[in-house]
Parts: structure tokens; C-alpha cells; sequence
């Protein structure tokens, strides 16, 4: 049995009015890419399927490609094209 | 939060920034304040509404005036960007840069607001007069391409 990994996954400005929440907490095998917590999220609501396929994203408050790695504890945030200035 | 760069929900004082740059040898401030307009596409503004993922902006911010200052070959630069509800006239941003000449500090605090704009995790929702609010269509950051 492949062992589970938990991950909290944060939500901004428009992803934020998708989720409906600002954090999330997701339960993934481990190995799982940044892109499969992408898919799990994109899966778990119809509001949420509204998220880009390939959102940017950061993984523990770094920019970071979706093919990264994620590890227990991790923290993945979905991140809307900035807007600050 | 570092003293030069920050995020904040309060009113920004333009003096409070410019406090924290400055030095006997240098000869050149410059200041940079974004204020939040009250029309945008034809559209009456009447607020803004600004988000940020903090505890990733504060660190992002410290970069981005880590790479000015190597630019401008001045450490004196300090740059803070405010969320919550604005209102029109009200700063959203403000960069100080001091060095000992005009070239450098303008160019860095360019560097700042531009990167700012860029890549810092920063939102706005813009508020109508009819009570609409809308979410502006921002820059979309380039993640790198390889994972660490």
C-alpha cells in the first residue's frame, strides 16, 4: 500500500471565490507531483474545475513547476496572474 | 517582515519610507507611490480591494530590492505594498531609493515597481459604483522550469 502524504493547499482573489475557502488540507500518495494536487483539487468541486489546468503555483512559498515533488506538510499555493502595484 | 520591505493593512506614510533610505554620500532620493485611481477601462472606481499571500510577498519583496540594490550598487532602498480596502487618493505602494547619484536611484526604484508587478503575490478587486467588483486580470509569473 502506497503511503499517503497531506498536503494543505491555499487558495487567492479568484481561486479564492472558487474554493469558497482559503486552505484546503488534501490527502495524496506519496510521490505525487505538484500537478497532481492540481488535478485532486481541479476534481473535487464543479467551482474548482474552474481553476486552470496548469495554474501557477508555489510550493512552500516559492514559485515552483508543477512537476515538483511534494512531501508531507508541504504547503502548495494556487496563485491567479498577480495584480499588485 | 525585514525593516525595508513589508506588507501592510495600515495607511502608508510616504515619510515612514523615506526615513529608512538615506545617507551622508548619497546625493539622489527617489520616491515611487502607486495610488489607487478612480476610473479604469471607462469605468467609475470607487475602491480597490488588494489580497496577498503574505508570507510569501514579504519574502519576494526582499528579493526583488536585494537584486535593485545590486543593480543600483546602493543598499539603501525600502519598498512596502498595502491590502485591505482602499479608497481613491489612498497608496496601495511606495518604494524609496537613495544613492549617490540621480541614474541609479531612478533606475532601481523602476527595477522595484516593475518586478513588483511582475511577480509579487499581490491581488486587486476593483469596487464600482453600481457595487459590482471584479478581480483585475494580472501579469501571469513565470515559475522555474526545472524543480529543485
Amino acid at each position: 500500500m502506497t503511503p499517503i502524504i497531506h498536503v494543505r493547499a491555499l487558495f487567492f482573489a479568484l481561486y479564492r471565490d472558487f474554493a469558497g475557502v482559503g486552505e484546503m488540507e488534501l490527502a495524496l500518495p506519496a510521490g505525487a507531483t505538484a500537478l497532481a494536487a492540481v488535478e485532486r483539487v481541479r476534481a473535487s468541486s464543479p467551482a474548482l474545475a474552474r481553476l486552470p489546468e496548469q495554474p501557477v503555483v508555489a510550493v512552500n512559498r516559492e514559485y515552483a513547476p508543477l512537476d515538483t515533488e511534494m512531501h508531507d506538510g508541504d504547503e502548495i499555493a494556487f496563485l491567479p496572474p498577480v495584480a499588485g502595484g | 517582515m525585514s525593516e525595508r520591505a513589508w506588507i501592510t493593512r495600515d495607511p502608508i506614510s510616504a515619510d515612514d519610507v523615506l526615513r529608512r533610505v538615506g545617507s551622508a554620500g548619497d546625493g539622489a532620493v527617489v520616491a515611487f507611490l502607486g495610488i489607487v485611481r478612480d476610473h479604469n477601462d471607462g469605468r467609475r472606481v470607487v475602491g480597490m480591494h488588494y489580497d496577498a499571500y503574505i508570507e510569501m510577498a514579504e519574502p519576494v519583496l526582499e528579493a526583488i530590492l536585494a537584486e535593485a540594490a545590486a543593480r543600483a550598487g546602493s543598499e539603501r532602498i525600502a519598498a512596502v505594498h498595502r491590502i485591505g480596502e482602499l479608497g481613491i487618493g489612498e497608496a496601495s505602494v511606495a518604494i524609496a531609493v537613495s544613492a549617490p547619484h540621480r541614474g541609479e536611484a531612478f533606475d532601481a526604484c523602476r527595477y522595484v515597481i516593475e518586478e513588483i508587478k511582475r511577480r509579487l503575490p499581490v491581488w486587486k478587486e476593483e469596487r464600482y459604483a453600481d457595487g459590482v467588483a471584479r478581480w483585475l486580470e494580472g501579469t501571469t509569473p513565470e515559475a522555474p522550469e526545472v524543480s529543485r
